[in-house]
Formats: C-alpha cells, sequence, structure tokens
C-alpha cells in the first residue's frame, strides 16, 4: 500500500472522504431538526404542566398546554409585563448578548454571571381562565453543574406551591434526588418571604428548622446541592430576579394579565 | 469464509475476548454510564452501531485509505458516525438523549471503536468487519449491563426503574449504597467481573513474568 501512495492521492482521499461525512452530518442535523425541536418544546410543555400540576396520564400534552398555559415575558428591573417574540425567545442566548443582560458582578448570589434583562413567565389558568399560578424559571449553580427549574407560585406571589427541576448534573442519589418527589413535595406551601419581606427561602438540616413557613428539609449527602438550591432561590426571587414582578402580583397589580 | 468463522466473529467478544475484560478498552464510558439500566441500554446500542458501522465503512475503503493518515480517517469516519447517532437519539428518543448528555459523542474517544478499525477492518473484508463491530459491541453491552444491574439494584434499589428493594428514603426497609451510584464504584465490579472471567477462563490470565 505504501509504495502506491503519492501526496495528491492522499490529499484527493482525504477531501473526498470529508465531502461524504460533511454531507452525512450536514444531512442527519438538517433531516432531524424538525423533530429535534418538537421534542425540545415538548419536552418544555411537559414540564411546565407537571410542575403547575395539570399533566394528565392519557392527554396530549400540546393541547392541554394550550388550555391552561399562557407565556408572558417580564423585564426584571421593572417588573412590568413586556413584549417578546414568544417563538424564538430564549434566556440562555440574551445571556450571551451584552445589550439584553446585565452582569451580576458582586450580586451574583446563584453564580451565574449574567441575567437576561427580560424573562419568561407562564401564566397557569383553571378551566374557566382565571390566573390560578404563576410558573418561573430559575436556575443556578450546584454542585458539579448548573440547576434548571420551574417554580409553580401561588396568585399572591408568596407561596410556593411546587418545584420541579428538569435539568441538573448532580451526582444521581445524593444530590440527584432534588428530582424525588418525595423532596419536592415538601416545597408545597412554603412562604417565599419573611414578616420584612426578604427572601426567606432555606435548605436546612433536619432540627426542627424545617417545619418553619420557609424552611426545607436538606437532602442528606447533598449539602452542596442543597446550598445552591437555596441560592437560587436568594437571587431568583431577591430584588435582582423576580423580586419587583412578585411585588406588583402581591399588590395585585398585574393579576388580570 | 465459512458460517461458523464468522459465528466466532460475533460471540468470541462475549466471553472469551471481551473489549473491556480482556482488552481492557472503553472502560471510561462503563464507569459514566452504568448507573442506571436503561443509560447502559441505550449505550450499548449506540456503541453497538458505531462500532459496526465504522468497521464497515473502514473495511470497504480500506485499500484507498493512504497509510500516513489512516488514524485521521478513521477518525473522520467514526465521528461522523457518531454525530448522526447522537442527532437521531435527540429526535427519537429525547429524554434519554438527555441523560447520557455528552457521554454520546464521548463514543469517538471510545477505545473500542478505534481499536476494532485499527486492528480489525483495516485488514479484513466488510462483512467479517461489520460483524466484529457487532460482536464487540455486544460484549461491550454485555459488561455494562451487568455492572449497571449491580449498581442500579443495591444504588438505586430499582432494575430498569422498576423497584427491586424499596428504600428507606420511599418508605421501605433498603438503606441504598450510596458508593454504588458513584463512578469508582464500577471499578469495583469490572474488577469482580475479570476475576470471576478469568476463573472461569483460565486461559486469559497473563502469563507472570
Amino acid at each position: 500500500m505504501a509504495s502506491k501512495e503519492t501526496p495528491m492521492k492522499t490529499i484527493s482521499v482525504v477531501a473526498a472522504l470529508c465531502l461524504v461525512c460533511s454531507i452525512v452530518v450536514s444531512g442527519a442535523a438538517v433531516g432531524l431538526r424538525d423533530a429535534q425541536n418538537a421534542n425540545k418544546a415538548l419536552d418544555k410543555q411537559t414540564n411546565l404542566l407537571s410542575v403547575a400540576g395539570k399533566l394528565e396520564a392519557n392527554a396530549n400534552v400540546g393541547e392541554t398546554y394550550a388550555k391552561f398555559v399562557e407565556a408572558k415575558f417580564v423585564d426584571l428591573k421593572t417588573g412590568d409585563y413586556v413584549e417578546e417574540n414568544a417563538a424564538t425567545f430564549d434566556q440562555l442566548k440574551n445571556v450571551k448578548d451584552l445589550t439584553k443582560s446585565t452582569d451580576l458582578a458582586g450580586k451574583d448570589v446563584a453564580g451565574i454571571k449574567r441575567r437576561s434583562n427580560v424573562a419568561d413567565v407562564y401564566l397557569v389558568k383553571d378551566a374557566q381562565g382565571n390566573v390560578e399560578s404563576y410558573v418561573l424559571p430559575v436556575y443556578g449553580r450546584g454542585l458539579w453543574s448548573t440547576m434548571y427549574a420551574f417554580v409553580a407560585i401561588d396568585k399572591d406571589g408568596k407561596t410556593v406551591k411546587s418545584i420541579q427541576y428538569y435539568d441538573q448534573g448532580e451526582t444521581p442519589g445524593l444530590g440527584g434526588e432534588i428530582l424525588n418527589p418525595l423532596w419536592t413535595a415538601k416545597w408545597e406551601g412554603k412562604k417565599l418571604f419573611n414578616a420584612n419581606g426578604d427572601v426567606a427561602i432555606r435548605v436546612v438540616k433536619t432540627g426542627g428548622q424545617e417545619n418553619t413557613p420557609s424552611g426545607i428539609d436538606g437532602l442528606s449527602g447533598a449539602t452542596l446541592t442543597g446550598q445552591g438550591v437555596e441560592n437560587t432561590f436568594q437571587f431568583w426571587i431577591g430584588e435582582n430576579g423576580f423580586g419587583p414582578f412578585l411585588k406588583k402580583l402581591q399588590n395585585g397589580g398585574l393579576n388580570n394579565g | 469464509m465459512a458460517k461458523s468463522d464468522l459465528r466466532e466473529v460475533v460471540t468470541a467478544p462475549i466471553a472469551t475476548n471481551n473489549p473491556i475484560a480482556l482488552q481492557i478498552l472503553g472502560v471510561c464510558s462503563a464507569l459514566a454510564v452504568t448507573t442506571k439500566m436503561e443509560t447502559a441500554f441505550v449505550m450499548t446500542i449506540a456503541v453497538m452501531v458505531v462500532t459496526a458501522f465504522s468497521s464497515l465503512f473502514i473495511s470497504l475503503i480500506r485499500n484507498v485509505i493512504p497509510n500516513s493518515v489512516r488514524i485521521i480517517v478513521q477518525m473522520a469516519i467514526i465521528a461522523s458516525l457518531v454525530i448522526v447517532v447522537d442527532q437521531v437519539l435527540k429526535a427519537v428518543a429525547f429524554q434519554l438523549s438527555k441523560e447520557l448528555s455528552v457521554f454520546v459523542g464521548l463514543i469517538i474517544t471510545n477505545c473500542i471503536v478505534m481499536g476494532r478499525a485499527e486492528a480489525y477492518a483495516m485488514k479484513n473484508k466488510p462483512l467479517p468487519s461489520f460483524l466484529d463491530g457487532i460482536g464487540n459491541g455486544l460484549g461491550y453491552g454485555a459488561i455494562l449491563l451487568a455492572v449497571a444491574t449491580v449498581r442500579e439494584i443495591f444504588g438505586s434499589g430499582t432494575w430498569f426503574g422498576i423497584e427491586i428493594l424499596p428504600l428507606i428514603q420511599n418508605g421501605g426497609w433498603y438503606q441504598s449504597n450510596g458508593l454504588l451510584l458513584l463512578p469508582p464504584s464500577a471499578f469495583f465490579i469490572i474488577g469482580l467481573l475479570i476475576w470471576g472471567l478469568r476463573t472461569w477462563k483460565p486461559e486469559q490470565v497473563e502469563p507472570k513474568g
């Protein structure tokens, strides 16, 4: 084989191979894009419905979503609704755009460096079309990974209805237990703020504190993940996150959505 | 090549010439994806597909591959196949592809694929090469599934997500073994498997000295 090798032949074989490979790869990427995007959208809708308590076993996710959920966008600084294109909006894309995001130096409790100026919120309605809760997307650093969650908050703007992590890379069985329904059930009814209006959510060790209005029993063996969850709430519920929006909800300024 | 030889090509890598247990290839991914049966199973299929087809394509063009750049040519073929597998998984098994995350992409660096391309497909006809890829995928999968069985049952109390040992935190009696959920535990299990395999087939033991 080696004897008939010339530089020309080597280059032409490699070039031909690259051409074939790139056609195959781009063909697969383009041909499957629709299915992939549909999957992503479906995944997000499923998570949203699940945290909103609207996920039904044998119902079409897309239809249920359209019936109960309305996506809106909030300017995090003022807490007011703004218009955005729902089809293309992506907080994480905004974070990469300096004009659409804010540097968090000094206030970066959740370990996310920058945050988008506008965030998506989801209004969950009952069968009559009245808003019954708001779902907020939150994320922050855990021990190994950035953990992404949806938090459903009662229409009073103060009480947690449920939380659900939908993307995380914590240790399975330890930090990964943030997915365990038995743990997330402990969040129901917890108060986001104390009497002074400060963020009060704490993930604590067992020992009495977990029964306070804002204390959540931590996961054993996952102290740092729990810390990350607490920090995520500190940031996103606080004044640099959804704080202004939640204030307006509490004062009833936005309820007719 | 006779029919029995072809069968031998497929079955030999499962026990007598196992890529993980004897050739000690692809151990890294065996540590990473074996906490649950489901991920281990999908990973097995993905690796089998990639190994089989990369061996097939490399064998088809083995006579025109320039010797000086053969490793790069093999890598290009393997990488393309891995991307295709990753894209397909994202399109048809989204939940699983999320759990496997980077490990599908890392099949590229799985030494089994490269090892079979270089050691077998470069010297053999397409059909045996393809079957050799299937066989090695099966051998890899056999170890993966064995490790995942132990890790999922004793680490999480489940098997393919079905509850086997009810955990204390879910109101049962079984205190799960946290070590088994961490990657290093697979080292112990693979070690024990190799021990068992070599006791059963003493000819696999390397000569001393």
